[in-house]
């Protein structure tokens, strides 16, 4: 396969991207890779996502999400401008602060906004509660596919419930310090 | 060769740092050809990315801050008991040569082995588990272990995470998981990888097709850069891309799944080519191994390219060639910061080949050549 931004070299590093259902791919040298900001160094470095990420964020930038929520974390002062520069957030709470406009960008780098995986120890209560969420979400949308709109109501009212228990236990954690 | 070294302390307070020249007296325990299918898989990689909750993310924290993440990380890890009794290194602290030493061995990276800041590195006795500390999160877990063993390095990452969290506060949201500093790793922060050998596909031209599936799978694959834009020893490294939605066990099972459909392809080819071009194969791999055993002067690449040629022949089960495990030895040890701090001295390029090529030749005296049928399975 030759790179398809020099047509002269062998395409050696890889991007797939999905948008709109649709995947295009992206198959280029490590010489033009590096030119475009794509890729790494030589050895066994990780691919320099958050560069790859600043580009995404910029695009979406100009969609709706943009108007959405405070422009600065109160916790460490990082401006979401700067965010889109490094496409690194400054601080765990920077997560809370931007949500609105991190959730479509989470899903469009992962294809999903919900972690499924192991969490810390003293998280098993809050997290057995967002696992009940999920699960009636998932149920409600079969539901829905269904065309069982009593069902379906049903599961609203109970998601309305326990998501507000999650909220009320606080995400993140209630900060001490 | 533990000769006094002249340049060891290019920076200030550097001297001797007796836990580096333990690392390089020895290629590892990650490349000791051991596990399933070492000739082909040459080893399996975990990277559990975690941060504190009370502390900004590196990029953004203050020195004092960094230094409060070093020491409490070093206690927590220190006090662990899969992983206790270890070393820690204040990475920012060693000169560059160390540095470099420890980016050859896959223990930090490139941005950890930046100096500017305070940055630790904590190694574990067995060198199986090591944690970078103050690299773009505060903590990156590590796990490493010879052959395609994703099971049991996640086994080995998974208990000393738990361990950590037993006395650290990790940043964690019930809904996207763990909080790193690039949104691309939050959810589990791990990163899986098998660093693996096509030299068959590579030879039958199959490569692009095989790479170009992997990344339909949602997987990334990187090669294993020389100069220029030629694949350095038909290695090339396979990760999963996403963080988010996949449970650790989804992600690790979906990497397995598409390793072994590549192995399966290699050994395919590998089948073919001994059919169709045997003589051809013979002679590329022996070749490779004389050129190994008597050269005078050698670059690093030209090892990596020519320890490749000999382990398709190993896997092929030639006889009269070195061991899986020499080989390995060989791709770690002769890189340039290895050798010179094995050789206690700084060298340029034409020096350094020279005596690569006689390290390579006492290692090959040492530990190969006889055909014995260690690691051999492929």
């Amino acid at each position: 396969m030759v790179c398809q931004i020099c047509n002269k070299n062998p395409a050696t590093v890889h991007f797939t991207e999905i948008q709109d259902n649709r995947s295009s791919e992206l198959h280029v040298c490590q010489n033009c890779a590096q030119e475009k900001g794509l890729a790494p160094q030589s050895g066994l470095q990780k691919f320099s996502f958050s560069q790859l990420l600043a580009g995404m964020v910029d695009e979406m930038a100009t969609g709706e999400e943009e108007k959405v929520g405070p422009v600065q974390c109160p916790r460490c002062g990082l401006h979401y401008t700067s965010f889109k520069e490094t496409g690194r957030l400054g601080c765990p709470a920077c997560y809370s602060t931007f949500q609105a406009k991190l959730r479509p960008l989470l899903r469009r780098i992962h294809g999903s906004t919900r972690h499924t995986g192991k969490h810390p120890a003293t998280e098993s209560e809050s997290v057995a509660r967002t696992r009940q969420v999920q699960r009636l979400q998932d149920e409600l949308q079969r539901a829905i596919d269904k065309e069982d709109f009593e069902r379906a109501a049903e599961l609203r009212d109970l998601i309305r419930t326990a998501d507000q228990a999650v909220t009320r236990e606080g995400r993140p954690r209630a900060n001490p310090a | 060769m533990e000769a006094r070294m002249p340049d060891a302390g290019e920076t200030s307070g550097a001297g001797r740092v007796p836990a580096v020249d333990r690392l390089i007296s020895r290629p590892g325990p990650w490349l000791d050809a051991t596990g399933s299918h070492p000739a082909i898989v040459l080893s399996t990689r975990i990277r559990l990315a975690r941060n504190l909750r009370h502390v900004p993310f590196t990029h953004r924290a203050r020195e004092d801050e960094l230094r409060q993440v070093l020491g409490s990380v070093e206690r927590a890890a220190t006090r662990a008991a899969s992983i206790g009794g270890g070393a820690f290194l204040s990475v920012h602290e060693l000169g560059p040569l160390d540095r470099t030493v420890l980016v050859e061995r896959h223990l930090v990276s490139h941005e950890l082995s930046d100096a500017s800041r305070p940055r630790g590195l904590y190694v574990a006795p067995d060198e199986r588990i090591s944690i970078m500390v103050n690299e773009e999160d505060h903590i990156r877990l590590q796990s490493l272990v010879s052959g395609l063993m994703l099971g049991d390095a996640w086994a080995f990452a998974d208990q000393a995470d738990d361990e950590l969290d037993g006395s650290l506060e990790y940043a964690y949201h019930d809904e996207w998981g763990y909080l790193t500093a690039c949104p691309t790793n939050a959810g589990t922060g791990l990163r899986a990888s098998v660093l693996i050998h096509l030299s068959a596909l590579v030879l039958t031209k199959q490569i692009d097709k095989v790479l170009k599936g992997i990344t339909q799978m949602g997987l990334a694959v990187r090669g294993f850069y020389g100069e220029g834009t030629d694949v350095m020893g038909n290695l090339f490294q396979i990760s999963n891309q996403t963080t988010l939605g996949l449970s650790e066990k989804e992600t690790l099972e979906s990497l397995e799944r598409v390793t072994r459909q590549i192995l399966s392809a290699e050994e395919r080819a590998r089948d073919t080519l001994l059919r169709d071009a045997r003589v051809q194969i013979e002679d590329k791999v022996f070749r490779a191994f004389g050129t190994l055993r008597y050269g005078r002067t050698m670059s690093s690449q030209e090892v990596v390219n020519l320890a490749s040629a000999v382990r398709l022949g190993v896997a092929l089960n030639l006889p009269e060639l070195p061991s899986l495990s020499t080989l390995n030895e060989l791709l770690v040890l002769t890189q340039p910061a290895h050798l010179q701090r094995r050789l206690g001295k700084v060298m340029d390029p034409a020096e350094r080949n020279v005596r690569r090529a006689e390290l390579v030749r006492s290692i090959l005296a040492r530990g190969g050549g006889d055909g014995t049928a260690e690691g051999r399975r492929g």
